[in-house]
């Protein structure tokens, strides 16, 4: 774990970073806990922060699984900004598209309550 | 025939280290793989180009049609009118498919880059080799769309039409586009790494040739953008064959998530098109200029500008869809942002002619015409882009005229002039000047007569993809044709000039045109793992005297040994010791 | 080959085409973090549409989470969590050169897979058996604008005449045909994005079986464990996307 953020510094190369079993066990029950407790506040009545709160959840999930299990943790960071550059872009996505096909839904419902119902 | 000193075609090189087609098909070398990607481009040209050609017949006067009732006395007018609607289909789409975007990149790039690099291959080799059957595979696919009946949506395969009442070959269609989608990822993601961990001692990053630098940003944009491509493909084919519901209104569905989803693609795409034109005009101006490039950066971080902005544009394709207005407002101002990287580029090239030693081979007779229609091209861009103006001249022919200048003009004209440019290397041959400017002219005047009149048609407001037309348009459609005709004879004659060249050319020396990148630093053509021993060190790609003229060559030589820095680093050396590279590696 | 035709030097396994193994290795843990990110983009049109239309309906999806059973969906979720963690273990197997370790874990993650695929039949069934399908499908109870010949369905289906019980949600006759067809498209976009990563998952049973048959062939070593390595990586992606998918769609209120 030593040599994760000096990679400029550094010559040497120590090898790949071999991850310890208790880490893994550990992050394991982990996510087997957070995934109780996504179940648990997903039953919860929290006033509109549901979806806030299980994707805070499924995120710090994500994390760890990218962070511990992908190695992220001790790999090259230009693995990691490729990563987190996909997911930026998926945001980039999502708020664009979100953002107009919202915007033209009164008319489709308005199209919508002049048809005939059957 | 007299041979250069360093002309290999006597000797082993990588066309003749291996013999028979099965050496061919199933190869990893790049070069080779490059080469079949090369003529698989020129078959789907012929192919995209015969349809532009009945388009333009069919179109040359109101009246002219080429299923004439006499011809074809079964023939009823609504048949004809689909079997023209099958005929832009197809040329879009192979034309965009199968030629524009794999031509630069996969044919020129796989065979140049590893090469410009030092390297001895990519960094996937077979892989690389699977995108090239799966491009195959993509292909066969499109061709089969005419065993069902012929694919009618045009290339954008716009739900609800597509999902509905098109016929089958809907299916073929869009299973190629995902084929080809991947084919193109592959090759997106072999160049990227091999950019990265390939490069060779003392080449960072500002040392890269443009070439390279437009390769990876293209790259970039296939990674990144290809990937909505295959899962829209995807849903237009379960919502094709099992009406999944997500494009289809009566289902709950929203046709203009498709558009969305198409263009957030497609948009990109155009600069998977342009970006590597760009890299070989960088190329081909630096090198007949003989003079260093202009603005080396700003070159190769416009490169990048315009791969960020490609993906936040998008919604211009959208104006009149139904997108909402602040959509239109936000994408229509970052459209114009565009105009700017692709401007700085122009200058540049212009600056480097400026005061240059400028020789009009062939290479760069195409390379200067390029200046002038991606000028064109660009600058009706930006009328499209405002939104009040794109009210008027959506879905009309300035748009077609538009893009044509683009996409034809500059992508396939930089295509051209690169083979060219990389024929001595790929060959071993020149190929002849007289035809070669005999050619450009032809191309050159063609393309302007046929679409420049397109432009006022356009704004006169003849829309395009129509069958017919009113008569007030005959004038310009007459000479549009006719200027079809000229492009049909000169590529053509490209045609028999390549193979002209390759059969009888005049054997070429290593560096014919004075290129100082690394591809002229090795034989015509190259031996099977491109450099004889270690490849040779790396100066600065656009340092023109670091090369000179030999009269008994008829080519380039290096000026001086070029090991002369003794600040050099000696990666290799230090790699076999075991030392990180991460600064050269990032 | 190419490849074998020219002599080089080093170890085994190292191509021709790179100077030292550190190279290679890097080269295609590079390689495969660029298609991760190619995969991610490949989710994102299924990401976009959900997120498009729950936020504009987001009572019906609220409505039709109902009929999703969160117990087979959590199964599922911690079945993946153990086979994620399972070849990460097996990685550092690999790393360590603890082979019959390696052999076991490997064989753990594709019996979690198939556990996985099992559970998922069962759910896929159930909802073809219910017609819980999406608005086109044949036997779906939402084919709202064809309403005669779906009668017969219609009566076999316990979600067109009951309802949920234990929720207490309405069944989906007492819906409006708008409702309806809304819910369609929960369903459509739950069959596409639980079936695109069915997908990926068959495809990492496939990858990780050939990873095996590497392993049993002893051509793993500690000096070359890339293919474990990428396999992993691959793996834990399928599970990174149902982390996401499990709240997303189970679990709705």
């Amino acid at each position: 774990m030593s040599n994760h953020d000096s990679h400029e510094e550094h010559c040497e190369h120590k090898g790949p970073h071999v991850v310890s079993l208790g880490l893994l066990a550990t992050v394991l029950i982990v996510l087997l806990g957070l995934t109780g407790l996504t179940v648990v506040t997903g039953k919860m009545d929290l006033h509109g922060f549901d979806l806030a709160v299980a994707m805070l959840i499924a995120t710090v999930k994500a994390s760890i699984v990218c962070l511990i299990f992908m190695h992220l943790y001790w790999d090259r960071k230009f693995n990691g900004m490729i990563f987190l550059f996909a997911v930026m872009l998926l945001g980039l996505f999502l708020a664009f598209g979100v953002l107009d096909l919202g915007q033209y839904q009164a008319n489709v419902d308005a199209y919508r309550a002049d048809q005939i119902q059957p | 025939m007299i041979f250069p000193a360093s002309n290999a075609l006597q000797r082993t090189n990588y066309l003749n280290a291996q013999k028979g087609w099965w050496s061919w098909f199933w190869t990893i070398d790049h070069k080779r793989l490059g080469l079949m990607y090369l003529w698989g481009v020129f078959a789907m040209f012929a192919f995209g180009g015969f349809f532009a050609m009945m388009i333009r017949w069919n179109l040359a006067t109101p009246d002219t049609n080429i299923w004439d009732p006499e011809l074809i006395p079964a023939a009823t007018a609504l048949a004809k009118m689909d079997a023209y609607n099958r005929m832009f289909t197809v040329h879009g789409a192979v034309m965009i498919f199968l030629v524009i975007i794999p031509g630069i990149p996969a044919a020129l790039g796989n065979f140049v880059l590893p090469i410009m690099l030092g390297a001895k291959d990519v960094a996937f080799p077979r892989l690389n080799r699977f995108s090239f059957h799966l491009w195959i595979l993509g292909a066969i696919c499109f061709i089969l769309t005419f065993t069902v009946g012929g694919l009618d949506t045009g290339w954008t395969f716009y739900p609800t039409y597509s999902t509905g009442s098109a016929g089958k070959a809907v299916i073929f269609a869009t299973l190629g586009t995902f084929i080809l989608g991947f084919s193109s990822i592959f090759t997106g993601l072999n160049f990227v790494v091999t950019i990265h961990k390939l490069r060779p001692p003392g080449m960072i990053w500002f040392k890269m040739p443009l070439f390279l630098w437009a390769i990876y940003a293209t790259a970039v944009l296939q990674i990144l953008a290809t990937p909505v491509i295959g899962i829209s493909m995807l849903l237009l084919l379960v919502e094709y064959t099992m009406q999944i519901g997500i494009f289809t209104p009566e289902l709950g569905g929203d046709p203009v998530f498709f558009q969305h989803l198409f263009w957030f693609y497609s948009h990109p795409a155009v600069y998977i098109m342009i970006l590597p034109a760009m890299g070989v005009m960088s190329e081909l101006i630096g090198t007949f200029s003989r003079k260093p490039i202009f603005g080396y950066k700003s070159i190769a971080m416009s490169s990048l500008a315009i791969a960020v902005i490609s993906f936040i544009v998008w919604g211009h394709h959208m104006f009149l869809s139904g997108q909402s207005p602040l959509m239109s407002t936000i994408f229509s101002f970052l459209t114009f942002a565009v105009a700017i990287p692709s401007a700085i580029k122009v200058f540049n090239w212009v600056c480097t002619l400026y005061k240059g030693s400028i020789s009009f081979a062939t290479p760069m007779l195409y390379a200067l015409s390029i200046i002038w229609l991606f000028g064109v091209g660009g600058l009706t861009g930006l009328f499209l882009s405002t939104m009040g103006v794109d009210i008027h001249l959506h879905d009309t022919y300035f748009v077609v005229a538009h893009f044509h200048f683009v996409m034809v003009g500059s992508a396939i004209f930089a295509f051209i002039g690169g083979i060219y440019y990389w024929m001595p290397k790929m060959y071993g041959r020149m190929a002849s000047e007289k035809l070669g400017r005999i050619t450009w002219a032809l191309n050159f005047i063609g393309f302007n007569l046929t679409f420049l009149p397109q432009f006022v048609a356009g704004t006169k407001g003849m829309p395009r993809r129509y069958f017919d037309y009113d008569p007030e348009f005959a004038v310009y459609n007459w000479w549009s044709s006719i200027g079809a005709a000229f492009i049909l004879v000169g590529m053509v004659l490209t045609l028999i000039a390549v193979i002209q060249a390759i059969t009888r050319g005049r054997p070429a020396p290593a560096n014919p045109w004075g290129g100082v990148t690394l591809e002229w630093m090795t034989e015509s053509p190259p031996p099977e793992h491109n450099f004889e021993g270690d490849p040779p060190e790396v100066g600065d790609p656009y340092d023109v005297s670091l090369v000179e003229y030999k009269n008994e060559l008829d080519g380039f030589v290096p000026a001086k040994p070029m090991a002369s820095d003794p600040n050099m680093y000696d990666y290799r050396a230090s790699l076999k010791a075991g030392v990180a590279h991460t600064n050269l590696h990032p | 080959m190419t490849a074998t035709a020219h002599a080089h030097h080093g170890p085994a396994h190292l191509q021709h085409h790179f100077e030292t193994s550190e190279q290679q290795f890097d080269s295609a843990k590079l390689g495969l973090w660029v298609f991760l990110l190619t995969e991610v983009l490949f989710f994102s049109a299924l990401f976009v549409a959900y997120t498009s239309y729950r936020s504009l309906h987001p009572e019906v999806f609220a409505y039709a989470s109902n009929y999703l059973d969160t117990n087979l969906g959590a199964a599922n979720t911690a079945v993946l969590l153990l086979s994620s963690f399972t070849v990460a273990w097996g990685v550092r197997n690999a790393q360590l050169g603890q082979r019959k370790l390696l052999i076991m874990n490997l064989i753990i993650t594709l019996l979690c897979a198939a556990t996985f695929m099992g559970i998922k039949y069962k759910e896929y069934s159930h909802k073809y058996h219910e017609g819980l399908l999406w608005g086109g499908a044949e036997h779906s109870i939402f084919k709202h604008n064809q309403f005669m010949i779906l009668d017969a369905v219609k009566e076999h289906s316990h979600a067109w005449n009951e309802g949920v019980p234990e929720a207490g949600v309405a069944a989906v006759k007492d819906l409006s045909n708008d409702q309806r067809r809304d819910v369609s498209i929960f369903f459509a976009i739950y069959f596409c994005l639980t079936g695109l990563h069915g997908i990926h998952v068959l495809a990492g049973m496939v990858l990780l079986t050939l990873i095996l048959i590497k392993v049993l062939r002893r051509k793993i070593t500690p000096e070359y464990y890339t293919p474990v390595d990428l396999g992993a990586l691959y793996w834990h992606l399928v599970d990174l996307v149902w982390i996401f998918l499990f709240p997303l769609l189970y679990l709705i209120r």
